[in-house]
């Protein structure tokens, strides 16, 4: 199959600061949206190689199929745009500028699962991303191609509220905290009924893979990392927000995409404040969703001038906060790792403090009801690590010689309505 | 392979659990049960079902799994 260049990528055709492309352009542009019968659609995605964007990374076509078996045509689909990660843009990107691939992939994901309602969950501090969608759907209501009802719901802005049995939790009325799981949402979510939550950007590719096939699409990428991915550059870089680039692209070429850094660097925290910092000698070559989890796409790049260990300390305490506050082990090991990892910033902390925050990473490991204390953990281990250095030094001193104000925001969102 | 296995989310940190099988529950610094998830043999099941019926938040269970949750 040939496709026109322009519109291959998500970002392809009318430049982003134009706003929301319009229904009628990008019908132009990719033409009508496909239709298959009987779930067919789930074997092209699931050729195509396409993994969730929104921060786990699994397969598309299988969720879609388990859900599909247990639909009777009464499944939810999920359009999760919540993007609560501090740092990460992408999201809102795409729903500002590409509301209707979004549209799109949901409506394939409601046709390959049966469903018989969709729903974009958009945060409450995302006014501009919810007037994009909400026009969007208004559009494809008067051209009567809306297949299945197509609602949105905003999200509290919280962390967790992105987490998928949160935003199930948050639309059947209630709080938007994790569940327990099993049942997964394929067997019991959204008023009950079979629920496949995706990410929008994850969507989005679908309504391209409908439109170009699977083997053009896995073109774009890489083998394991097929299609493009949208990653959003963050801190010391010359061009920071959000890039499309080709899956498997390594982290030296996303910082070149993004103009390339804006000072010597030091280490890069990859996949957001659930992922892990690398020392920037290991990190270059690193191919993003191959070698390294891509995460939820945010990259951000540490400068030598800057102090990784207070850096550490105030994600630790923001993800701290965020903690639902529902499971023990994430409550208070993670409110306690915070505060000591905090003494150590501040140069109060002894060896044994060093030696009490090993202990506990391993101790709260696994024991939360969703990954969010897991996160935190991976954040932690990888920080202590790459910044061994600096850490031995504020043991011994108290503090180093590096700039301690942080670069990454932490910040604090208690005051918000949960 | 019946194993044990606790809802983080309702238990309360009570305690219970690890003083009636600590062959299989131990405690964390802060006194919430950290679950060794490995089967458990006919013996220890009686002992483990004595520990699922003292929870007084129903947090802990036993289940028929032939892999743990995580």
């Amino acid at each position: 199959m040939i496709a026109p260049a322009e519109t291959l990528r998500l970002l392809d055709g009318p430049r982003p600061a134009d706003g929301p492309e319009s229904l009628q352009s990008h019908l132009a542009r990719l033409g009508p949206r496909p239709s298959h019968s009987g779930g067919a659609f789930i074997d092209v995605v699931d050729r195509a190689g396409l993994r969730g964007r929104g921060g786990a990374g699994f397969p598309t076509a299988t969720k879609w199929a388990a859900t599909r078996d247990r639909s009777r045509g009464n499944a939810i689909v999920v359009a999760n745009g919540a993007e609560t990660e501090p740092m990460s843009a992408k999201d809102r990107a795409l729903m500002t500028t590409r509301p209707h691939l979004v549209l799109d992939g949901l409506l394939l994901a409601a046709e390959a699962v049966a469903a018989k309602r969709a729903v974009v969950y958009i945060s409450r501090a995302h006014d501009d991303a919810a007037a994009a969608v909400t026009a969007a759907i208004d559009e494809r209501r008067a051209a009567r191609d809306l297949p299945v009802p197509v609602t949105l719901a905003r999200a509290p802005h919280r962390y967790v509220a992105g987490e998928e049995s949160a935003a199930i939790a948050h639309l059947n009325g209630g709080a938007a905290r994790p569940t327990m799981v099993p049942p997964r949402p394929f067997e019991r979510g959204v008023d009950g009924r079979p629920t496949v939550v995706n990410n929008v950007e994850t969507l989005a590719h679908a309504a391209l893979i409908a439109r170009h096939g699977p083997e053009v699409y896995q073109r774009l990428g890489a083998d394991g990392a097929t299609g493009t991915v949208l990653v959003t550059m963050a801190s010391a870089v010359h061009s920071a927000g959000v890039h499309e680039l080709p899956g498997g692209s390594t982290v030296a070429e996303a910082i070149s995409a993004a103009g390339g850094a804006t000072a010597s660097v030091a280490a890069v925290l990859v996949g957001g404040y659930f992922g892990r910092w690398v020392a920037a000698e290991d990190a270059w070559d690193l191919r993003l969703g191959i070698d390294v989890p891509l995460g939820a796409g945010v990259i951000a790049v540490f400068p030598h001038g800057r102090c990784g260990v207070t850096q550490t300390a105030a994600l630790m305490g923001f993800l701290a906060r965020e903690s639902a506050r529902q499971c023990g082990p994430c409550e208070h090991g993670l409110a306690a790792l915070a505060g000591t990892t905090a003494e150590l910033a501040a140069g109060r902390a002894k060896p044994r403090d060093a030696e009490r925050l090993n202990r506990w990473i391993e101790q709260i490991a696994g024991r939360g009801a969703c990954h969010h204390p897991d996160g935190a953990l991976a954040l932690l281990a990888s920080g202590l690590r790459v910044f061994a250095g600096d850490v031995s030094t504020h043991l011994r001193r108290g503090r180093c010689d590096r700039d301690p104000s942080p670069l990454l925001p932490a910040p604090d969102w208690t005051g918000r309505r949960g | 392979m019946i194993r044990l296995r606790v809802n983080p989310i309702r238990c309360d940190g009570f305690g219970m659990c690890a003083e009636l099988l600590p062959e299989r529950l131990t405690l964390d610094d802060w006194g919430y049960p950290i679950v060794d998830g490995r089967p458990l043999s006919p013996e220890l099941v009686a002992l483990a079902r004595r520990a699922v019926a003292a929870c007084p938040t129903a947090a802990l269970r036993l289940v028929d799994e032939a892999e743990p949750h995580r």
